[in-house]
C-alpha cells in the first residue's frame, strides 16, 4: 500500500517538477529566516544584558516592594536610655503615632503596657510576641521555633542573642546578626531590630488602613459604610461643619492615599486623551478629504498632505509633548496637543485611505440627480465612511489614554507624574499599587466605553479598516 | 399631494418622519454630549494649566527656534553630532526589536490558548483573555518604572515592560485572526485523524502567518516609539540620551537626536508598510 502511494507520488512529482522545487525552495527560505532570527535572538540575549536577570533581580526588594503594596505596618520604638517612653506609630510616621495627648486616638490592642516585671507585649498576628524589659527583648511563642529568644546588650553595649554561642545555625533562622545589629525576621510579616541605642519593632498586617480616612481623620474610628450612614444622622461629628460635607472632605484630603488630588489628576489624564482625541479627529476630517485623490484633483496639494501627515506622525508624541511643555508648560494643554498633533497625521492618512476605498456607485447615484459636488461628497462619500471614521477614532481614545499617562510621567502632569513621584518616595508603595489599579482600571473602562459606542453607534465594536 | 396618496403610501411617509425625527434628535443628542465633553474638558485644562493658554500659543515656535539658531550656529561642525548618537539609536531599535520577538512568541502562545476554535475548554479561554486584558492595558511605562525601581537603571525593564505589552496586545489581535480563519482546512485534517498539534501546525498556521507578520511588524513600528520613552525614564538608549541633553540645554545635540528619531519612525513606516503590503497585499 505504502509502496503504491510512493510510486504515485514519485509519478506526481515528474509530472509536476516546478510546484515541488518550488515548496522546497520555500522552505528552505523560511529556515534560512528563522536560523536568522534565532541568531539575532541569541545576539539580543547578550546585548542587552538578559543574562545578567538573575543577578540584578534582588528577590529582596521585590519582596518588600510588593509586601509593602498589599500591606500596612506599625512601628513600635524604644529607646534604651528611656525604656518606659514606647513610641507607636503607623509606618514609623512622626505624625500619626498612637496615645498622643491631644489626640483621641488610643493604644491599638495587640500592645499591652505592664509594669516592667511582666514587660510591655507587642502582639503579632501569627501569636508570637515580642516582650520589652528595661534591659532586654524576649522573643517568644513563635510557631515553627521550639524555643524562645532573649536580646541583650553586652558590656560595650552591643546587642546580642544570648546563649547564641550553644545554638546550632538552623536554630537561629530568621536570625540575621552584624556587630551594631541583631535583626529578627521570621516571616516578611514580623521584623524585630535591636541597635545599640534602641529597639525598633514592625508589625505587618494585610489590607490598606486608613485608605478612606486618615489616622488623624476624625472620622478615622468609623468604617466607610457608617460613616457614609452618619451622613443622614443630624448629629454633627465636627460642630464645624454637616456630616455629609466632613465626610466628603475628609476622604478628598485623605493624606495617606490623597484621593482628591489623584482623582484630580486621573481627571486630568482623561481630558488630554479625550480631548486630544477629538481634536486630532477635528482637524484629521476636513485634511482627509483634501488629501483623498477622488475628492481633490490637485495633485500638487495631496502630496504636501500626505507628507504633512507623514510628518504629523512621525514626529512621535514623544517630541511634541516635549516642544508643547516648553511652551504651555506642565498642564493638559501639552498633552491634548502632542495627542492632537501626532492623531491628526494617524487619522489623516487612514481616513484619508477610507475615502479612497469608497464604493464609487454611490456617489455616482448622487451626481446622476444633478447634485453638486459638494452634496455627493456629503450624500455619496459620508455615508459610507462615517463607522471607519467613529470607529477608528474610538479606537485611538484608548490607546490615547494610556499614551496620557506616559505624557504626564514625562512632564505633563497627571496621573503619570502622580505615580512617577509616589515610586520616587520609595516607601509609599501602597500608593503606587493604588495608582496603577487606578490606571488599569481606567484604560479598561475606556477599552469598554469605546467598544460599546462602537456597538450601538456602528453595529459591530471589532475595529473596521475598510 | 398627500390627499392623492392611498392611505398605506400616507403611513409609510409617516414611518419615515418619524424615523427622520428620530435620527435627527439622536444626532443632535450626540452633538450637545460632544460639545459638553468639549467644554468640561476645557474648564479642567484651563484650572490645571500652569500656564496661560494665549501664552503658550505665542511661545509656541521659540524652543524650536532656539534649537535651529543652536544649530545653524554650528555650520558644518553639526553632522559628527549626528553620526554621534547613532550607537545609541541602534541600541533602542535593539530593545524594540527583541522584545517584539519574545512577546511575538509568547502572543502566538497566548493566542492558541484563546481561540474558540482551537481550544473546548471555556475556562482556559476566559482566562487568557482576561490576561492578556491586563497585560495590554497597563502602560509600558507603569511597568518599566517599577522594574526600573527594583533592578537599577538599565536596558532590562524596558525590554520587560514591553515583552509583556506586545504579548498582550498582539495575543488579542491574533486570537482574532485565529478565530476568524476558514474552518474547512481544519475539518479536512480532523478527517483524516491529525493531532491537534498537527491540525494547528498544517491548517491553522498557513492561513494567519501572513496576518500575524504583518501585525508583528506593525508592533515593531509602534515598539521603536515605546522603547524611545521608555528610555526618557531611564531604560538607555537615544531616549535617556535625549532626556539628558535637554536637561542640559543643548540644542544642537537635542535637535540631531530628533532628527535621528524622526528619520527612524519615518523609515520604519514607510517599511513596514512596504513589508505588509507584499505580505497580505494591503497596507493596512
Amino acid at each position: 500500500m505504502s509502496s503504491s502511494l510512493a510510486i504515485e507520488r514519485d509519478n506526481i512529482r515528474k509530472l509536476f517538477p516546478d510546484t515541488f522545487n518550488q515548496a522546497r525552495k520555500s522552505r528552505i527560505k523560511g529556515q534560512i529566516i528563522f536560523f536568522l532570527i534565532l541568531i539575532y535572538l541569541i545576539i539580543g540575549f547578550f546585548t542587552l544584558d538578559v543574562v545578567d536577570i538573575p543577578k540584578k533581580w534582588k528577590p529582596q526588594n521585590a519582596a518588600m516592594f510588593v509586601l509593602d503594596t498589599y500591606a500596612h505596618k506599625d512601628h513600635v520604638t524604644m529607646k534604651w536610655e528611656n525604656p518606659d517612653d514606647i513610641k507607636i506609630a503607623f509606618e514609623g510616621n512622626y505624625r500619626s503615632v498612637y496615645g498622643r495627648d491631644n489626640l483621641d486616638k488610643s493604644i491599638p490592642e495587640w500592645f499591652y503596657k505592664n509594669s516592667d516585671n511582666i514587660g510591655n507585649v507587642i502582639e503579632f498576628n501569627n501569636e508570637g510576641k515580642a516582650i520589652l524589659y528595661k534591659d532586654r527583648v524576649e522573643i517568644v511563642n513563635f510557631p515553627k521555633y521550639e524555643r524562645d529568644f532573649t536580646i541583650k546588650l553586652n558590656t560595650n553595649g552591643k546587642p546580642y542573642v544570648v546563649g547564641s554561642e550553644n545554638l546550632a545555625k538552623d536554630d537561629l533562622k530568621g536570625f540575621r546578626i552584624t556587630e551594631n545589629r541583631v535583626e529578627f525576621r521570621p516571616t516578611l510579616h514580623e521584623r524585630v531590630q535591636v541597635y545599640p541605642k534602641k529597639v525598633e519593632i514592625h508589625r505587618y498586617s494585610i489590607g490598606w488602613k486608613y485608605f478612606w480616612f486618615d489616622f488623624s481623620s476624625p472620622l478615622e474610628p468609623y468604617s466607610f459604610f457608617e460613616a457614609l450612614g452618619l451622613t443622614f444622622s443630624k448629629e454633627r461629628v465636627v460642630p464645624e461643619m454637616s456630616n455629609l460635607k466632613l465626610f466628603l472632605t475628609e476622604i478628598k484630603d485623605n493624606e495617606a492615599f490623597m484621593h482628591g488630588r489623584v482623582w484630580w489628576a486621573m481627571l486630568e489624564t482623561i481630558v488630554m486623551a479625550v480631548l486630544g482625541t477629538m481634536f486630532a479627529t477635528v482637524m484629521a476630517l476636513p485634511l482627509s478629504f483634501l488629501a483623498a485623490y477622488n475628492v481633490t484633483p490637485i495633485k500638487a496639494l495631496r502630496f504636501t498632505l500626505r507628507r504633512l501627515f507623514d510628518t504629523l506622525r512621525g514626529i512621535d508624541f514623544l517630541i511634541w509633548s516635549l516642544i508643547f511643555l516648553r511652551a504651555f508648560g506642565p498642564g493638559p494643554f501639552t498633552g491634548i496637543f502632542a495627542i492632537g498633533f501626532t492623531d491628526t497625521g494617524t487619522l489623516g492618512k487612514l481616513y484619508s485611505e477610507a475615502i479612497e476605498n469608497t464604493e464609487k456607485k454611490q456617489q455616482e447615484g448622487v451626481q446622476s440627480t444633478g447634485a453638486s459636488k459638494f452634496l455627493q461628497h456629503r450624500f455619496g462619500i459620508i455615508p459610507q465612511i462615517l463607522p471607519i471614521f467613529v470607529s477608528q477614532s474610538l479606537y485611538y481614545l484608548e490607546s490615547n489614554t494610556r499614551g496620557a499617562v506616559i505624557i504626564g510621567a514625562m512632564g505633563a502632569g497627571g496621573i503619570g507624574l502622580q505615580f512617577l513621584g509616589a515610586l520616587g518616595t520609595g516607601n509609599d508603595f501602597e500608593n503606587v499599587a493604588y495608582m496603577a489599579i487606578l490606571v488599569l482600571a481606567v484604560v479598561i473602562f475606556m477599552d469598554r466605553l469605546s467598544a460599546w459606542l462602537r456597538r450601538i453607534l456602528i453595529g459591530t465594536d471589532q475595529l473596521i479598516v475598510r | 399631494m398627500s390627499k392623492a396618496l392611498p392611505a398605506n403610501l400616507e403611513q409609510i411617509e409617516v414611518n419615515l418622519k418619524k424615523l427622520t425625527n428620530q435620527r435627527t434628535r439622536s444626532s443632535l443628542l450626540g452633538i450637545a454630549i460632544l460639545i459638553l465633553v468639549f467644554f468640561s474638558g476645557t474648564l479642567v485644562s484651563l484650572e490645571a494649566n500652569a500656564g496661560s493658554f494665549g501664552r503658550g500659543i505665542a511661545n509656541f515656535f521659540n524652543y524650536p527656534r532656539d534649537l535651529f539658531i543652536d544649530t545653524f550656529e554650528m555650520g558644518w561642525k553639526y553632522w559628527p553630532r549626528v553620526v554621534k548618537y547613532i550607537p545609541e539609536l541602534i541600541t533602542t531599535l535593539n530593545i524594540a526589536l527583541f522584545s517584539t520577538s519574545i512577546g511575538f512568541v509568547l502572543a502566538v502562545i497566548f493566542a492558541i490558548f484563546s481561540s474558540r476554535n482551537l481550544i473546548r475548554n471555556k475556562r482556559v479561554i476566559q482566562f487568557t483573555k482576561f490576561f492578556m486584558d491586563v497585560t495590554r492595558s497597563f502602560p509600558t511605562l507603569i511597568i518599566a518604572m517599577v522594574f526600573l525601581y527594583l533592578m537599577g537603571k538599565s536596558s532590562l525593564p524596558a525590554v520587560i515592560a514591553i515583552t509583556i505589552h506586545t504579548a498582550g496586545a498582539l495575543g488579542k489581535l491574533f486570537t482574532e485572526a485565529i478565530e476568524n480563519c476558514d474552518g474547512k482546512p481544519i475539518e479536512g485534517l480532523s478527517s483524516v485523524g491529525a493531532t491537534w498539534t498537527q491540525k494547528i501546525r498544517f491548517s491553522v498556521l498557513p492561513q494567519v502567518l501572513p496576518l500575524f507578520l504583518s501585525y508583528g511588524i506593525l508592533r515593531l513600528e509602534i515598539n521603536v516609539r515605546e522603547s524611545t520613552i521608555l528610555g526618557f525614564v531611564g531604560a538607555g538608549g537615544i531616549g535617556e540620551m535625549l532626556a539628558a541633553l535637554i536637561q542640559w540645554n543643548y540644542g544642537a545635540d537635542v535637535l540631531a537626536c530628533m532628527f535621528l528619531l524622526v528619520g527612524t519612525i519615518i523609515a520604519l513606516d514607510y517599511l513596514s508598510a512596504y513589508w505588509r503590503h507584499n505580505l497580505i497585499g494591503v497596507n493596512q
